[in-house]
């Protein structure tokens, strides 16, 4: 197997072949829409209206929404905590996330668990546990079914670089390489597990063990959502042609702490101005502006969308702690995880998208 | 009805539920060309293939965890550990995504652990374990563990059924010991206790393998009237039946072969003292194993398993107090 270790070229144009100029636009909306939610969400904590703690991806938007944009609407996805723009590409509303993160009765968990612990399984995702990446296992299982019935579908993680070092990564690879399972592995690499820099959590790339595990391993630059849609639409293509599981490899930098309390001392400044040049929001819109968009009219429209979220966020009841005994049990039928929004043009004139 | 044996109780329910459902999967670490290491899915491969009885690499996370993804997406799966205590390995997965997924999100993961456990044949400490109170202390999780061959299938078909994850834990020393009358084709067996032998003096509750010990132990007890509750499930717990037992019985020996502190039979004696103290005539015993691993040499390990002659004896003390 070819395993591309090369180091990602933060200049590099992402391959924009398979997008249209719609779909860069949207890329650039889930993006600035993570950021404009998070960004929300942290002055609402601040205000006290977010309990408990608060985590972002700020920086790192073009991960989630580049592997997120290439998923159709049959397969399955799992996401981690600094992925939010993959819950917006898959259709949740900004005010179900803004609910969510306070704690009330319209958020996609309903106030049974907090922050970016949520998926929701209308749209065919599952919501990450504090464990990680037990979600690694749990998307080899979805692409396990999907393979054993034939289907043309397949299943994405994302999971981060402390992730790597405990056995349940090496079960997943290895079970998923074993059995050969249309499964997409995104490694988001942000430098750093909580303050634990990545010259501490591996001996050597990750991306090199997928060769070890039979099959196939890319490093993408995770700052530029293009080339993150380029490497999964590729690696989804093969997987759904029976071609096996690839470990996408995103090189990117968490910009912010590991949660709102820690302001990350630990990390040296010059490192996170040198990545603050490559900014994936930045990068896109200079594309765009490029392309002639009206980068400020799609800033304007999603700014203007996070605030009536908020307003009405704002305005919805906290759960009621009468049934807070229920639901531990499923009582009635158990239904399968539906379908999500898929709009990349690449899934118009399928039949689902 | 058919007379089986425990063992081909539990083959005889899977094999119905992979020839009726295609939902339904079978995995597990040598399960597929070996048949398990017990033999209970003996000859699944050349029937139901490779892709339904599957031979999982010696992953036991991978397992729980790939079980849970499948089921997510409408899969049925019955996931074998090879011996019960194995499930520390995959109890990550099974305690925090299965267990903890439908009351956060709604999600239903109906799979089933099928953990062999107990002792009684020097396994030694890895291969003797009951780890039962462990899932009961874990929310989300339902837990079974029959004691006779109609129940085994009868709870198997029902955890299979059923849209949440269930431990099904089946005794390894009942699997060619046990045999029964089993009613033909697929039939549930309620998550209910079941009174094993009706009794007005004493009541011994017991699940599992315990339920046997309790029936010999107190067949012929001096003429006095012993009842024998199985609780068959654990989670949910049949409160009303217990309850009733102690009305009817006044005196309960509570029997775990589990390690004693905080066992099943603790959440039962809690239960009694909680909600029967007015019906007692005597102090609630348990007769457990004392909180030692499970020693491997024969004279070790039938001086901490609860037989016959410990329930025996702590029935005659209580029925004289």
């Amino acid at each position: 197997m070819a395993t591309d270790t090369a180091a990602p070229a933060p200049e590099t144009a992402g391959d924009a072949a398979h997008l249209q100029l719609a779909d860069r636009v949207e890329l650039l909306r889930a993006m600035l829409m993570m950021r404009g939610i998070e960004e929300r969400a942290m002055s609402l904590y601040r205000q006290g209206k977010v309990p408990g703690s608060f985590y972002d991806g700020y920086g790192q938007e073009a991960v989630s929404a580049g592997a997120a944009f290439a998923m159709a609407p049959e397969d399955r996805l799992c996401i981690l905590h600094r992925d939010l723009a993959a819950h917006v590409i898959r259709g949740v509303s900004p005010t179900r996330i803004l609910s969510q993160y306070m704690g009330r009765a319209g958020g996609v968990t309903r106030g049974r668990d907090g922050n970016v612990h949520f998926g929701d399984r209308e749209l065919g995702c599952v919501g990450m546990v504090s464990m990680l990446p037990d979600m690694m296992l749990v998307a080899t299982g979805m692409a396990m079914a999907f393979k054993l019935r034939g289907e043309r579908r397949c299943a994405l993680t994302w999971f981060g670089d402390g992730s790597t070092s405990r056995g349940d990564f090496h079960e997943a690879m290895n079970w998923a390489g074993v059995q050969k399972l249309p499964v997409l592995f995104v490694l988001e690499n942000n430098q750093y597990a909580y303050s634990t820099p990545v010259n501490k959590q591996f001996a050597v790339d990750p991306v090199q063990r997928a060769t070890a595990y039979g099959f196939a391993g890319v490093t993408v630059d995770g700052n530029d959502a293009e080339a993150m849609f380029e490497a999964t639409r590729a690696a989804r293509e093969r997987a759904v042609d029976g071609g096996g599981p690839t470990l996408i490899e995103a090189v990117t930098m968490r910009m912010h702490g590991h949660a709102a309390h820690d302001d990350m001392k630990y990390v040296p400044r010059a490192q996170v101005e040198e990545w603050r040049a490559r900014d994936p929001i930045e990068r896109q819109e200079k594309r765009l502006v490029g392309a002639g968009v009206d980068v400020e009219a799609v800033r304007a429209s999603v700014s203007a969308e996070i605030q009536a979220a908020s307003v009405e966020a704002l305005a919805g009841p906290m759960p009621s702690p009468d049934d807070v005994l229920e639901g531990v049990f499923c009582t009635g039928e158990s239904v399968p995880l539906g379908d999500g929004r898929a709009p990349w043009s690449g899934f118009a004139g399928e039949g689902d998208a | 009805m058919t007379t089986m044996t425990y063992l081909q109780a539990i083959s005889s329910a899977l094999r119905d539920e992979l020839r009726a459902d295609e939902r339904v999967l079978v995995m597990g670490e040598d399960v597929g060309v070996f048949g398990g290491a017990f033999k209970v899915t003996d000859g699944f491969v050349e029937e139901f293939g490779g892709d339904r009885v599957m031979d999982t690499p010696l992953a036991e996370s991978a397992i729980i965890g790939c079980a849970v993804g499948a089921a997510v997406v409408g899969m049925r799966p019955v996931c074998e550990m090879q011996f019960a205590d194995f499930i520390s390995c995959g109890f990550d997965q099974l305690v925090n995504v299965a267990g903890r997924m439908h009351y956060r999100q709604g999600l239903a993961v109906p799979i089933v652990v099928r953990l062999p456990s107990g002792g009684g044949f020097s396994g030694g400490p890895f291969h003797s374990q009951n780890p039962e109170a462990l899932f009961m202390h874990s929310p989300g999780l339902k837990v079974v563990a029959p004691s006779t061959a109609a129940d085994a299938k009868g709870l198997l078909h029902a955890a299979i059924h059923d849209p949440n994850p269930v431990c099904f834990m089946e005794h390894k020393h009942l699997y060619r010991r046990v045999k029964g009358d089993v009613p033909e084709g697929v039939f549930e067996t309620p998550f209910t206790a079941r009174v094993a032998r009706p009794g007005s003096d004493l009541v011994v509750i017991a699940y599992g393998a315990m339920v046997d010990v309790a029936l010999e132990a107190t067949s012929d007890l001096e003429g006095a009237s012993i009842e024998v509750l199985d609780l068959r499930s654990l989670v949910p717990l049949d409160e009303d039946a217990v309850l009733d037992s102690v009305a009817r019985c006044s005196k309960v020996v509570i029997v775990d072969e589990a390690n004693m502190t905080c066992a099943a039979g603790a959440q039962v004696a809690a239960l009694i003292a909680e909600k029967a103290f007015e019906d007692l005539d005597g102090p609630v015993v348990r007769v457990a194993t004392p909180d030692v691993p499970i020693p491997f040499s024969p004279p070790l390990e039938q001086a901490v398993l609860p037989g016959v002659d410990r329930v025996k004896e702590a029935c005659r003390e209580l029925l004289n107090y």
